[in-house]
């Protein structure tokens, strides 16, 4: 047996909570230059964590995530342009305390990365980037902004970030902060004593497609080691489980969420990706609008689908998708076996004529090409809120 | 997890239970841990030639791939058709049902050259010191 990941043990950069997630027994990867816990086997693994954020409450440790802070300079206004500038969603739509997904594009259309933009204030907006892309990130925003009345600030090390995600995670951060959970909308965020840190930012955001949180707090090894214990603690009567990343890759495929790298990358454009909602071309110029006008015009060469295995196998990240003559027509983004739907799933670039649902998809397996179809997506999407959940027999 | 005593091991984690001329292979207790939750295996047919060093099947867990390499050659007799169903066998007993093929040796004599117990014990144990160097 040979693993498929192995990785150089030396300059691995760590988180804060590196010494807890070893105390726990996890299993620790390489990802994209992070020594980041997979799973945590003593606890049961990748699939127990999957199940517990899909039915309770999951911990993970997302302090690899990057910030970038970008401020008004000496005139109100000056944050919001340069935000506009270099992101394709419509940030003049956020009020304070509202937060967006978005993305950074190149000239072409393609992706600088995907991004979460949030409003701290009148002018105060808060980036938060992918680990693997923070340089590249940082950099681009500061070349792409000089021309903007804005200041660009770095905060990636100075908070440790903690996502509480499934449907217990609200009752759970609500026995150990002043602010009321209740309130905030998905998508927004607001500050509050959070085990005794006064003004830490809790946004209802997330990457697993369950409702939760993330918060922000200082990076420093003693606090974040508090807030994170404190969290499973609490979490305990909820069934809490620490989660690593491959419960957040599953849980994030179950819900089509982009990864970069997987479904955009400096070579996809917007369009190809599927995600035309977050870019709104009638907010005026922004980088890469002018090559989107034209892809548009041109029409589209590939499309993102779902697939979804019919013959045994299963699909992998860039294992390639043939038609039923054998040909190669495109290739897998991501795939897994889908814990929630007991399925294996994927994810597939595949010309626009192969995307109705049902077509049949070949995946090439090792030396076989197994049937998938193409079926719709998210594969999976989290059961309405009930407002009287025991009044509603939802079965 | 005890390494059974008259097993042969192979440096890439597969063990072999040899019975006068039919050796039982498959993946051992560390394979496993290393691997997680098995979720798809892929065996030979009876009756396929494996080769000693190549791969002869796979082994998935949710995360991974993980190819299986022959310990020695020879002629598939058996393979552990239960685990189509219930591949989380590999995990719970990969000793023991959660076997993988077996093999009618076409040189016996390649098993001499395997590890026996003490010595994959003593090998496991310099990999795990190295992964948490």
């Amino acid at each position: 047996m040979e693993s498929v990941t192995t990785s150089p043990i030396t300059e691995l950069r760590k988180t804060a909570l590196n010494a807890e997630h070893r105390r726990l027994g996890a299993k620790m990867v390489n990802f994209g230059g992070w020594d980041m816990p997979v799973e945590y086997p003593a606890t049961g693994g990748l699939v127990a964590e999957h199940k517990a954020v899909r039915s309770a409450v999951g911990l993970f440790d997302v302090s690899h995530m990057g910030d970038i802070r970008i401020r008004s300079g000496r005139v109100s206004g000056g944050a919001l342009a340069a935000v506009q500038h270099i992101s394709m969603n419509d940030a003049s739509k956020l009020a304070i305390g509202q937060a967006h997904y978005s993305a950074m594009l190149y000239p072409e259309g393609t992706f600088v990365d995907d991004v979460i933009v949030h409003r701290l204030g009148e002018d105060d907006y808060l980036l938060v980037i992918n680990a693997g892309t923070r340089e590249k990130d940082i950099n681009w925003v500061r070349e792409n902004t000089k021309g903007f009345d804005c200041v660009v600030e770095e905060l990636s090390d100075a908070y440790t970030q903690l996502a509480i995600q499934g449907p217990r995670a609200q009752e759970l951060l609500q026995k150990l902060t002043d602010a009321n959970l209740g309130v905030i909308k998905n998508y927004w965020f607001t500050h509050g004593t959070v085990c005794g840190l006064k003004d830490t930012l809790i946004a209802r955001t997330g990457y697993t497609g369950e409702d939760g949180f993330e918060i922000y707090v200082r990076s420093d090894a003693a606090t974040s080691a508090m807030v994170w214990n404190k969290l499973l603690e609490a979490g305990r009567e909820f069934g809490i489980l620490a989660c690593g990343l491959g419960a957040r890759n599953t849980l994030r495929l179950e819900s089509k969420m982009a990864l970069y790298g997987h479904e955009i990358s400096d070579k996809i454009n917007v369009w190809e990706a599927g995600l035309d909602r977050y870019c709104k071309m009638e907010k005026g110029d922004f980088i890469g609008r002018a090559a989107l006008e034209r892809a548009k015009a041109a029409g589209l060469t590939r499309a993102l689908v779902g697939l979804e295995m019919v013959d045994r196998g299963i699909a992998r990240d860039e294992y390639c998708c043939c038609n039923e003559s054998g040909e190669v027509i495109g290739v897998v983004t991501s795939g897994s076996p889908s814990p929630t739907l007991c399925k294996n799933i994927a994810l597939a670039y595949v010309p626009p004529a192969m995307t109705e649902l049902g077509t049949p998809i070949y995946v090439q397996i090792r030396s076989q090409k197994c049937k998938a179809q193409v079926v719709a997506t998210p594969f999976y999407r989290r059961p309405k809120k009930t407002v009287a959940p025991q009044a509603t027999a939802n079965v | 997890m005890a390494y059974p005593a008259n097993y042969r091991y192979t440096k890439e984690h597969e063990w072999v239970d040899v019975k006068s001329d039919v050796a039982a292979i498959g993946i051992t207790d560390y394979a496993q841990h290393e691997l997680g939750d098995v979720v798809f295996v892929e065996l030979p047919k009876v009756g396929a030639k494996i080769e000693a060093g190549k791969t002869f099947g796979t082994v998935e867990s949710v995360k991974a791939v993980s190819d299986i390499y022959a310990p020695a050659s020879g002629e598939v007799v058996e393979a552990n058709e239960v685990l189509h169903n219930t591949p989380e066998k590999i995990n719970t007993d990969p000793h023991g049902e959660g076997w993988l093929i077996k093999v009618r040796l076409a040189n016996p004599a390649e098993i001499s050259g395997l590890m026996d117990t003490a010595a994959y014990e003593a090998y496991i144990a310099s990999q795990s010191k190295e992964a948490s160097a």
